[in-house]
């Protein structure tokens, strides 16, 4: 089918060329769409994109940490601000990939994808889209069939007080790049010896990635140790829903999910 | 159906050519530019024997939007060589026999050049990194790291 290809200066231009368009799709790094047009995906005939440095900034603002959408894993990596999340961008596809792959574009990526989403909603980012207000990743997830006439900016992440309360894995059966069995991304904030406020995301668990509510729960004021967090993982697979496909089944990824819940709270090597 | 000029530097040359819209890179460099040194192998991204170094860092060229490298310069496996002299990494690949049916061999050679640009003298566990989303189907992954690990050694020296 004849595509044509819309470049626009502005994020917000392109916001509304895309919103005024059902045959339409933003491009990002392009490792999805572009999939979809190599193989003849029918369902849109055009593809947007824009050039705006506003999609390519990282910047600390006030109490936020601002990553534009544009931005690749690559750049993740290199960038000093980023630096914690470094170890998660890394665990996105191949060299090649992480040149391409952009931040934005991993919020809509479909299961076993969103690795970098599900750390994203462990830290209780917000998601900017042109010509709106910011809103919570839980929210945006939810609705994200609806929002995909959007084009995000921006991600804002709340400054982190300590850096060293998130963990993050992911599982994988081919190193050193293999498609998720399932990421887990945690915060675990400490008072006084006890986790206060933990959040706890999922990859590859479900359609999209999605919260440990039953976890977070049971890890409230409990310490983290054996003892601590038995509940925790005694509730590790409510409220999930993983697909089966060529990676892992169903049955397989509830299997491990305490195994690998249990090694990230209790900081063991794998 | 209709058609946009493109610029771009390919191997050091300039190019200028009319490409389909939304036609990705590996397309315009084998149809449009006749370079048929980057191979199709999946057309979704999981093989990498399409992979080009865009202004020196590998890419997938078959998910690349063609006209994204407006104004950019591309490498391929067919700039590698100077005349008759071989780069060392092909020079290498040669002497290690690590190329068996050679579907893979320019992404890998790409995937490599681009790690020894960057890291002249990579450790075998950044040679596998590099080459982590390049498959070979013939499986011959060890004498291909040993390839990349002789050549960083030779310094590009050795082969002229
Ligand atoms: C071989 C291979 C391996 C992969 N491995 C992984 C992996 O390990 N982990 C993982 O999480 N993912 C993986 N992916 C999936 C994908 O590469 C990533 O999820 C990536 O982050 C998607 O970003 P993109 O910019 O390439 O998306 P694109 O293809 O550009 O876009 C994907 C979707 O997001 C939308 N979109 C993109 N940017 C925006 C924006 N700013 N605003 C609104 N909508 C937007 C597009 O319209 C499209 O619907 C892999 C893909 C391939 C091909
Ligand atoms: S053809 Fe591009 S990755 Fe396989
Ligand atoms: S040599 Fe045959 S695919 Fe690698």
């Amino acid at each position: 089918m004849p595509m044509s290809v819309k470049t626009f200066a502005q994020v917000d231009e392109a916001a509304r060329a895309l919103a005024a368009s059902r045959s339409a799709r933003y491009l990002g790094g392009g490792t999805l769409i572009m999939r979809a047009v190599n193989y003849g995906d029918q369902s849109f005939d055009t593809i947007i994109r824009t050039t705006d440095p506003r999609l390519k900034q990282i910047a600390q603002q006030g109490d936020m940490l601002v990553i534009g959408a544009g931005i690749t894993m690559s750049e993740v990596i290199a960038n000093r601000e980023t630096a914690f999340l470094a170890p998660v961008a890394r665990t996105v596809g191949g060299p090649a990939i992480r040149n391409m792959a952009t931040v934005g574009g991993n919020l809509f990526a479909a299961s076993p994808y969103g690795d970098f989403t599900a750390a994203l909603l462990a830290l209780d980012a917000r998601v900017v889209p042109a010509g709106g207000q910011p809103i919570s990743l839980d929210e945006f997830l939810n609705a994200r069939e609806r929002n995909a006439g959007l084009v995000i900016v921006s991600v804002q992440i709340p400054r982190l007080r300590d850096v060293n309360a998130f963990r993050y894995v992911k599982v994988s059966r081919v190193k050193p790049k293999g498609i998720a069995v399932m990421s887990i991304a945690a915060v675990l904030p400490m008072q006084a010896g006890r986790l206060a406020n933990a959040r706890v995301a999922y990859g590859a668990m479900g359609p999209r990635p999605l919260r440990a509510l039953a976890v977070e729960r049971a890890l409230e004021g409990r310490s983290l140790d054996e003892a601590g967090i038995a509940q925790a993982l005694a509730v590790a697979t409510e409220g999930v829903d993983p697909p089966s496909d060529p990676i892992a089944s169903d049955w397989y990824r509830r299997q491990i999910a305490p195994v690998h819940l249990k090694r990230l709270l209790l900081g063991q090597r794998r | 159906m209709a058609k946009k000029p493109i610029q771009f530097q390919l191997n050091g040359s300039g190019q200028a050519i009319f490409a389909e819209e939304g036609s990705n890179l590996l397309d315009v460099l084998r149809r449009g530019v006749g370079d048929l040194s980057p191979k199709y192998g999946c057309g979704q991204g999981t093989c990498g024997t399409c992979t080009v170094l865009v202004n020196g860092e590998p890419r997938l060229s078959c998910l690349t939007l063609a006209e994204t490298v407006e104004g950019q310069s591309v490498e391929t496996t067919a700039g590698l060589a100077h005349g008759p002299q071989l780069h060392a990494l092909q020079h290498a690949f040669m002497d290690n026999f690590a190329a068996q049916c050679g579907y893979c061999t320019p992404g890998m050679l790409m995937a490599a050049k681009a790690l020894l640009d960057r890291n002249p003298s990579p450790s075998r566990e950044e040679v596998v990194e590099a080459i982590s989303g390049n498959i070979c189907r013939c499986t011959g992954y060890e004498p291909i790291i040993n390839a990349v690990l002789a050549a960083a050694q030779s310094g590009g020296r050795r082969y002229g």
